[in-house]
C-alpha cells in the first residue's frame, strides 16, 4: 500500500505552547483512519497541518507526492486534492447553496459554469439536498448545512477528504444523516481522515483508529484491538470515560 | 381614526418622559419651521432682474438671485458656446446613475461596466478637450456644481478602491506590506485636509522638476484620494475582522488563491457591513469638496460665495438666499446617498440570517 499522506516527526508549537510532538503516520490510498482524543490533545491541529491551514515547525509533511513548504503554488495544488469538511460547516454565506459547490469548480478548475451547476447537482442529489440548491445556509437547518459543505469539498474532486468533527455542532437527530452520507463516501474508496467521537463510526468504517493525547500519537490500531485490548493507559481510560453511555 | 388615537397614545404619550419629550419636539418645530417656510417661500421673491426685486422691508428670500446666476452655479466659468459639452457630461452621468439604481432596469453588469470605464473617460475628453477638434477648457476654468461633482465623484471613485488595497494590505502576511499600510494610513489620517491641499497645490511644484508639473486640480484630485482612502481603509478593515477566520480557512481549502479568496468569499461580506460607514465616509467627502476654496477654486459654494458680494444682487438677504440654496442642494445629494446605502443594504441581506 502506497502512502498518499506521509507525516514524519512534525512539531508544531503555538507560541511557547507544543501542540504536536513528533508526529509521524502514513496513510494509505483508500485508507480510512479516525482520529479520537481528549479536548486540546492537538487533533484538529494535525488534521489542518495536513492541508497547511497550520503550518508546522519541524518534521516533514508530504501529500500526494508534494512536500508541504512555503511554496504557495504547490500549496495551492496539495489543496485542490484535499477536501476538507469543518464543525462550523463555514458555508460561504453569501451564496446560494449551489454557488457555494460551484465556486472552486470555476474558478480553480476553470469549469464552464453550466458543467460546474451539473456536477454541484449531482453531488448535491448524493448527499440528498439537491431540493435546497437555491437556498441559502442560513434557510438550511445544521445537518444539511454539514452535508452542503461534503457536496462542496466533493466537487473538486479531491482525492483526500479531510473531517474535524464534522457531527459536534448538530442536534443528535442530525447526527446520523451525516454518518450516512460520510459511510456511502468511504464505501466509495476515498481517502479519509476523521476527527470524531462518534465510536460507531470508527468500528464500522475506520481501517484504523489512532488516540491522540499531549499532542502526540499515543496509539493506533484496527479498530478490533483498538476497542478490545488498547494497549496504553491513557487509551482505555479515554475509552472508558467515552464508551460509558 | 380610534386606532390613530391609539397609535398616538401608545408610541407618543406611553410614560410621562415620553409626553414631555414629544411635546417639546413639538414645540421646537412649531417655533422654528414656520419661519423659515415664511421667509423662504411665502414672504420670498421669485422674479426679477436685479436687487431692486428683493430690498423692501418685507421682502424674504431672493430667488431670482439665484436664477440669475444659475450659469455659473452650474458650469463654473466654463465658455459659453462650450456648455454642450458639460451638458453631456451631465447626462450621461445621470442616465448612468439611473440605470445603475432604479431596480427595473436590466443589464446591472454593463452598465456598471460601461460607468467604470467608458464614462471616465468620455468625461475626460469633453470636460478637458484639446482632442477631436474640442477646444482645451483648462481646470482652472472650471467651477460650480461641475467642479464639485467632479472632485466628489473622481475622489470617491479613487479612494474606495485604494482604501480596500490598504486594508487587505494592513492585514497581509508579509511584513513590509503591512508595515508600508499601516505608515500609510497612520500619516494620511494625521494630517488635516486643508494642510493636504494646500502641501499638494502649492508645496508640491516647488519639489518636483519642471517636467513633472501637473495641473493643479490633477494634484489636488490625487491628494483628496489618498487623504479619504486611508479613513476608508479604517472602515474596510473593520468590516474584514467581522468575518469569522473559518470562512477565508474554508476557501483557502478549497484551493482559491489568495485574490479569488478576497473577491469571491470574503470580501463581498466585509463590504457589505462597511456600506454604513463607507457611506458616511462618501457623504463627509461630498462636503468637503468644498474645501477645495482655499486653492483658489470656486467649487459650489465658491461661486455662492463670490455672488454674494455682487454689487449688482446686494440685499439684506442675497446671501441668506444663496446659503439656504447650497444647503438643499448639499442636503438633497447626501440624503439620496444614505436612501440608496439603506435600500443597497436591504437588497443585500438576502444570505442573512432571519
Ligand atoms: N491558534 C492557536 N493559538 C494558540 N494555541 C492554539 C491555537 N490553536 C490551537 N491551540 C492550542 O493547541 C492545542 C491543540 O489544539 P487542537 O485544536 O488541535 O485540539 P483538539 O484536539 O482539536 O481539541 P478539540 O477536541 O477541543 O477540538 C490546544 O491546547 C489549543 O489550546
Ligand atoms: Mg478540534
Amino acid at each position: 500500500m502506497s502512502a498518499i499522506i506521509s507525516v514524519s516527526g512534525v512539531s508544531k508549537f503555538y507560541g511557547g505552547f507544543h501542540a504536536l510532538k513528533n508526529v509521524s503516520i502514513e496513510v494509505g490510498q483508500g485508507e480510512r483512519i479516525v482520529i479520537c482524543g481528549p479536548s486540546g490533545s492537538g487533533k484538529s491541529t494535525l488534521v489542518r497541518c495536513i492541508n497547511r491551514l497550520e503550518v508546522h515547525d519541524a518534521g516533514h509533511i508530504i501529500v500526494d507526492g508534494a512536500e508541504l513548504t512555503d511554496d504557495t503554488k504547490r500549496i495551492d495544488a496539495v489543496r485542490r486534492e484535499v477536501g476538507m469538511v469543518f464543525q462550523q460547516f463555514n458555508l460561504f454565506p453569501h451564496l446560494s447553496i449551489l454557488d457555494n459547490c460551484t465556486l472552486a469548480p470555476i474558478w480553480v478548475k476553470k469549469m464552464p459554469k453550466h458543467q460546474a451547476d451539473e456536477l454541484a447537482m449531482e453531488y448535491l442529489a448524493r448527499v440528498r439536498i439537491a431540493d435546497q440548491a437555491g437556498k441559502y445556509p442560513s434557510q438550511l437547518s445544521g445537518g444539511q448545512q454539514q452535508r452542503a459543505a461534503i457536496a462542496r469539498a466533493l466537487c473538486m474532486a479531491p482525492k483526500i477528504m479531510l473531517f474535524d468533527e464534522p457531527t459536534s455542532a448538530l442536534d443528535p437527530e442530525m447526527i446520523k444523516e451525516v454518518l450516512d452520507v460520510m459511510v456511502e463516501l468511504a464505501g466509495e474508496g476515498m481517502t479519509m481522515l476523521v476527527v470524531t467521537h462518534e465510536m460507531g463510526f470508527a468500528r464500522t468504517v475506520a481501517d484504523r483508529v489512532c488516540f491522540m493525547d499531549g499532542g502526540e500519537i499515543v496509539e493506533i490500531a484496527d479498530p478490533e484491538t483498538f476497542f478490545t485490548s488498547p494497549k496504553s493507559e491513557r487509551t482505555k481510560l479515554f475509552l472508558s470515560q467515552i464508551l460509558q453511555h | 381614526m380610534t386606532t390613530a388615537l391609539r397609535w398616538t397614545r401608545a408610541n407618543l404619550f406611553s410614560t410621562p418622559g415620553n409626553a414631555v419629550l414629544t411635546s417639546s419636539i413639538v414645540l421646537l418645530f412649531v417655533w422654528a419651521v414656520p419661519p423659515v417656510i415664511d421667509w423662504a417661500f411665502l414672504r420670498a421673491v421669485w422674479t426679477g432682474t436685479s436687487r431692486d426685486a428683493c430690498v423692501g422691508a418685507d421682502v424674504g428670500a431672493c430667488w431670482p438671485y439665484i436664477w440669475a446666476r444659475a450659469g455659473q452655479i452650474i458650469y463654473g466659468f466654463y465658455p459659453d458656446g462650450e456648455r454642450w459639452r458639460v451638458d453631456i457630461v451631465y447626462a450621461l452621468g445621470i442616465a448612468g446613475t439611473l440605470w445603475l439604481t432604479l431596480p427595473n432596469i436590466p443589464r446591472k453588469w454593463l452598465g456598471a461596466a460601461l460607468m467604470i470605464f467608458a464614462f471616465p473617460v468620455a468625461a475626460y475628453v469633453l470636460l478637458l478637450g484639446g482632442v477631436f477638434g474640442l477646444e482645451a477648457v483648462p481646470t482652472l476654468h472650471w467651477g460650480g456644481l461641475l467642479l464639485t461633482l467632479v472632485v466628489a465623484v473622481v475622489g470617491i471613485a479613487a479612494s474606495l478602491p485604494l482604501g480596500i488595497l490598504l486594508a487587505l494590505g494592513r492585514r497581509s502576511e508579509l511584513p513590509v506590506i503591512r508595515w508600508f499600510s499601516v505608515t500609510f494610513i497612520e500619516v494620511w489620517r494625521g494630517v488635516p485636509m486643508i494642510t493636504v491641499l494646500f502641501m499638494a497645490a502649492n508645496m508640491l511644484p516647488l519639489f518636483l522638476p519642471e517636467s513633472l508639473d501637473t495641473d493643479k486640480l490633477f494634484r489636488a484630485l490625487v491628494a483628496i484620494a489618498i487623504f479619504n482612502a486611508a479613513y476608508m481603509a479604517e472602515v474596510v478593515r473593520g468590516g474584514l475582522q467581522a468575518i469569522p477566520r473559518g470562512q477565508e480557512e474554508a476557501a483557502k481549502a478549497l484551493g482559491l488563491g489568495y485574490w479569488r479568496r478576497m473577491t469571491f468569499v470574503v470580501l463581498p461580506q466585509a463590504l457589505k457591513i462597511s456600506i454604513p460607514g463607507l457611506v458616511n465616509n462618501m457623504v463627509s467627502m461630498l462636503k468637503d469638496t468644498s474645501l477645495i476654496s482655499v486653492i483658489g477654486f470656486l467649487d459650489l459654494l465658491g461661486v455662492i460665495q463670490a455672488g454674494n458680494t455682487d454689487p449688482e444682487w446686494a440685499s439684506p438677504n442675497t446671501a441668506l438666499t444663496g446659503y439656504l440654496f447650497l444647503a438643499i442642494i448639499y442636503w438633497a445629494a447626501c440624503f439620496s446617498l444614505s436612501r440608496y446605502s439603506a435600500r443597497l443594504e436591504r437588497n443585500l441581506n438576502v444570505g442573512a440570517r432571519p
